[in-house]
């Protein structure tokens, strides 16, 4: 930036897709992917017919049915009637446009955050646009996975571009080790509590640092995939072998010497030693426990052997009443001890965490034992890919056995727009990203957690302390 | 966006809370078909009880307030979700306006893309028209001009009424809201530009664009 010749890894891919530069200071950015989900999109192709303008290439878009669909095996476009509309309008759009279209009868629909990755359609240096703010996860990969309004789903669809302000840039280093057991989520739920929700606005922020080096590709996907936690519509991690590995021989990933060269350039794919970043923060992991939300935002986060916080020590009055009427809601105390407070449902499943490494830690946690008689449990795989690929290590007959309810691929309980919702001030323990009031149905009370977390609690009943986590939390071999 | 925008004009709310997400806006139960009264949604989850009866104390409830234009609140506002639908409830209750010390920035563009006024705000102005709001349980008309980037009390008899507020957005953007600019519009005409940027990155990175994505039958 400052420095000529000194590029970040984000002014690299940002300068890759660069169009250009607008009157009114933003920038035209080329989408090399565009991804559809059948809730933000509607409106996009309604405002196309009437502008009478069409689909500019529709071959770079692909749609995937996932937020309104139902879960139940064995489902059907008509198994939840009320979301019908909304899915029946995307498949038709995306027919008459001439785009993919990942319907439930599609043996690789999935949510699209893990459908993306999967089916090699995120690849590193690229941009992918998708209205959902959850996007960010591709930058697993070292995609730029930005989240838009449907408005901007319409403008892709017209023009396969983004009118965008360069976000600055925000480089977050964890340093020493994460203890065993603890997993990315653990990492992203201690960093949004650290910095707040508003903390990466108007930021794209690359995680970077030896822990982050040390992390599967999957667990760097459910970390990028809370950047908009943090307020950042960006969030990425630069490539290196370990994500060449996972691209090779994917759907849609390049081929034969197209995967080589490919490959050569997303090796440099990194900032520059002398890059300068408009805020760096340094995090050491050694410190960090398994954590868990108290509260309705993903800042309210505490280890889980921790304790409800007391607003009256809060400063600032607009956060104090935040964090009074946080306690209300989710009918906690100041102070209270977090483990041991009963919960109704526990679920496995969203963007953030329904990967097959996901279901392997939580399936590790819960064979042979049985889920707590007054907790309602479900596990829901990301896609079907991961279900069947699941289903080949025999995790389904593990769940099923510990009373656990294996679904079909969706978004399902994690936005309570399809059937599967968690019942008026019901409390449920849930891998998912948002803690937000009536987040998971109308009075739910939510804490969101690791799959491991979320697997001891629902055996338990009950959040958990660390010492419930401590045996047997190595993966299945 | 088609007609341009000069000034919004009424009663003013205050949402006083920092980080209200897009989810408290407009809860998905509302969102689960493409014809929703979005409008009657805003704020659902707090302005009706289990039965869908309205609640009485919840601001937009009340008499004084059932229909504000504007909105004052607090940092961080349409935080969360990008749903757009969040500025469509707004813009469909009849707000025009969103004062706030920040926004999220997903939210700020679709807003943007709506008509809806996002001026960001001082704290001292927060707390300045927060203080005359609480003062004023009845109600407060402001004035919202474009063209100065201020606001102002509607009522000449109102002790305050000379008094005014600036809050910031982006020249360019407040221009092409005047305007009434269609984004769209404005992109196509570098259509060329486009078609030739995606020409140039197909041949050097043809990796990028493989065979099996690009223009085979499906």
């Amino acid at each position: 930036m400052v420095k000529e010749g000194v590029l970040t890894l984000f002014d690299k891919i940002w300068n890759a897709h660069l169009v250009r530069h607008l009157d009114d200071g933003r920038d035209l950015v080329f989408v090399d992917r565009h991804v559809l989900q059948e809730t933000t999109c509607a409106q996009a192709f309604v405002n196309l017919r009437k502008a009478g303008r069409s689909v500019r290439y529709p071959d770079l878009t692909i749609a995937t049915q996932d937020h309104i669909v139902s879960t139940r095996p064995g489902r059907t476009e008509d198994s939840n009637p009320a979301g019908r509309e909304l899915m029946q309008l995307m498949r038709s759009n995306a027919l008459a446009a001439g785009i993919r279209h990942y319907g439930i009868d599609h043996p690789s629909q999935g949510i699209v955050h893990v459908i993306a990755p999967e089916l090699g359609l995120a690849l590193p240096g690229s941009l992918l646009a998708c209205g959902d703010s959850h996007t960010s996860t591709v930058g697993g990969l070292g995609c730029l996975g930005i989240g838009v309004g449907t408005s901007e789903v319409e403008h892709i669809l017209a023009t396969q571009t983004l009118a965008l302000t360069k976000p600055k840039s925000m480089r977050i280093v964890y340093e020493g080790t994460l203890q065993a057991g603890l997993s990315a989520k653990d990492l992203i739920l201690h960093t949004i509590a650290r910095i707040g929700v508003a903390g990466g606005r108007g930021f794209a922020v690359e995680y970077a640092g030896p822990v982050i080096e040390a992390l599967t590709v999957e667990a760097r996907l459910t970390l990028c995939n809370m950047s908009i936690e943090l307020g950042a519509r960006l969030g990425f991690i630069a490539p290196d072998d370990k994500t060449i590995a996972y691209l090779e021989n994917r759907e849609f990933s390049p081929k034969g010497a197209d995967f080589v060269t490919a490959s050569a350039y997303w090796r440099s794919l990194r900032s520059d030693d002398q890059a300068i970043f408009d805020r760096q923060i340094h995090i050491d992991c050694t410190q960090i426990s398994h954590q868990v939300s108290w509260g309705t935002t993903p800042e309210d986060v505490v280890s889980i052997d921790g304790v409800v916080p007391d607003p009256l020590q809060v400063v600032d009055p607009g956060r104090r009443e935040r964090i009074s009427q946080a306690i209300r809601y989710m009918a906690v105390q100041p102070g209270q001890k977090l483990s041991g407070l009963p919960i109704d449902v526990a679920f496995i499943g969203s963007c953030t965490n329904s990967r097959l490494s996901d279901l392997m830690q939580a399936a590790s946690l819960v064979r042979g034992k049985h889920v707590a008689p007054h907790v309602r449990a479900l596990v829901v795989p990301g896609s079907m890919s991961v279900k069947r690929q699941a289903e080949a290590l025999g995790l389904d007959t593990i769940f099923r056995a510990a009373g656990f309810e294996w679904r079909d691929a969706g978004c399902s309980m994690c936005v309570s727009i399809n059937e599967d919702v968690v019942p008026p001030g019901a409390r449920c323990i849930a891998t998912t990203n948002r803690n937000f009031e009536n987040r998971q149905g109308p009075k739910s009370r939510t804490h969101i957690a690791s799959p491991a977390v979320v697997a001891v609690a629902a055996l338990a009943g009950c959040l958990p302390d660390s010492s419930m986590l401590k045996p047997n939390t190595e993966l299945l071999s | 966006m088609s007609n341009g925008l000069e000034r919004v004009e009424g009663v003013m709310a205050l949402f006083d809370r920092c980080d209200i997400n897009t989810d408290a806006i407009i809860p998905s139960t509302w969102l689960r078909t493409a014809s929703a009264d979005l409008g009657k949604g805003l704020f659902g989850g707090e302005r009706y009880d289990g039965q869908g009866r309205e609640i009485d104390s919840f601001v937009l409830n009340q008499p004084a307030f059932r229909q504000s234009r504007l909105i004052l609140a607090d940092d961080n506002f349409g935080c969360g979700s990008s749903r757009e639908a969040a500025v469509w409830a707004l813009v469909q209750f009849g707000i025009g306006c969103v004062l706030a010390p920040s926004f999220a920035d997903i939210f700020y563009e679709n807003a943007f893309r709506n008509n809806l006024v996002v001026g960001i705000i001082d704290v001292e102005t927060y707390q300045d028209i927060k203080s005359l709001l609480v003062d004023h349980p009845d109600g407060l008309s402001f004035n919202v001009d474009l063209h100065t980037l201020t606001v102002s009390l509607s009522d000449p008899h109102n002790p305050n009424h000379n008094r005014s507020w600036s809050f910031r957005m982006p020249a360019s953007r407040v221009q092409a809201m005047i305007r009434g600019d269609d984004e769209i519009s404005t992109t196509l005409q570098h259509q060329e530009d486009i078609a030739d940027f995606y020409q140039m990155k197909s041949s050097e990175n043809p990796w990028l664009f493989p065979q099996d994505l690009i223009g085979q039958k499906r």
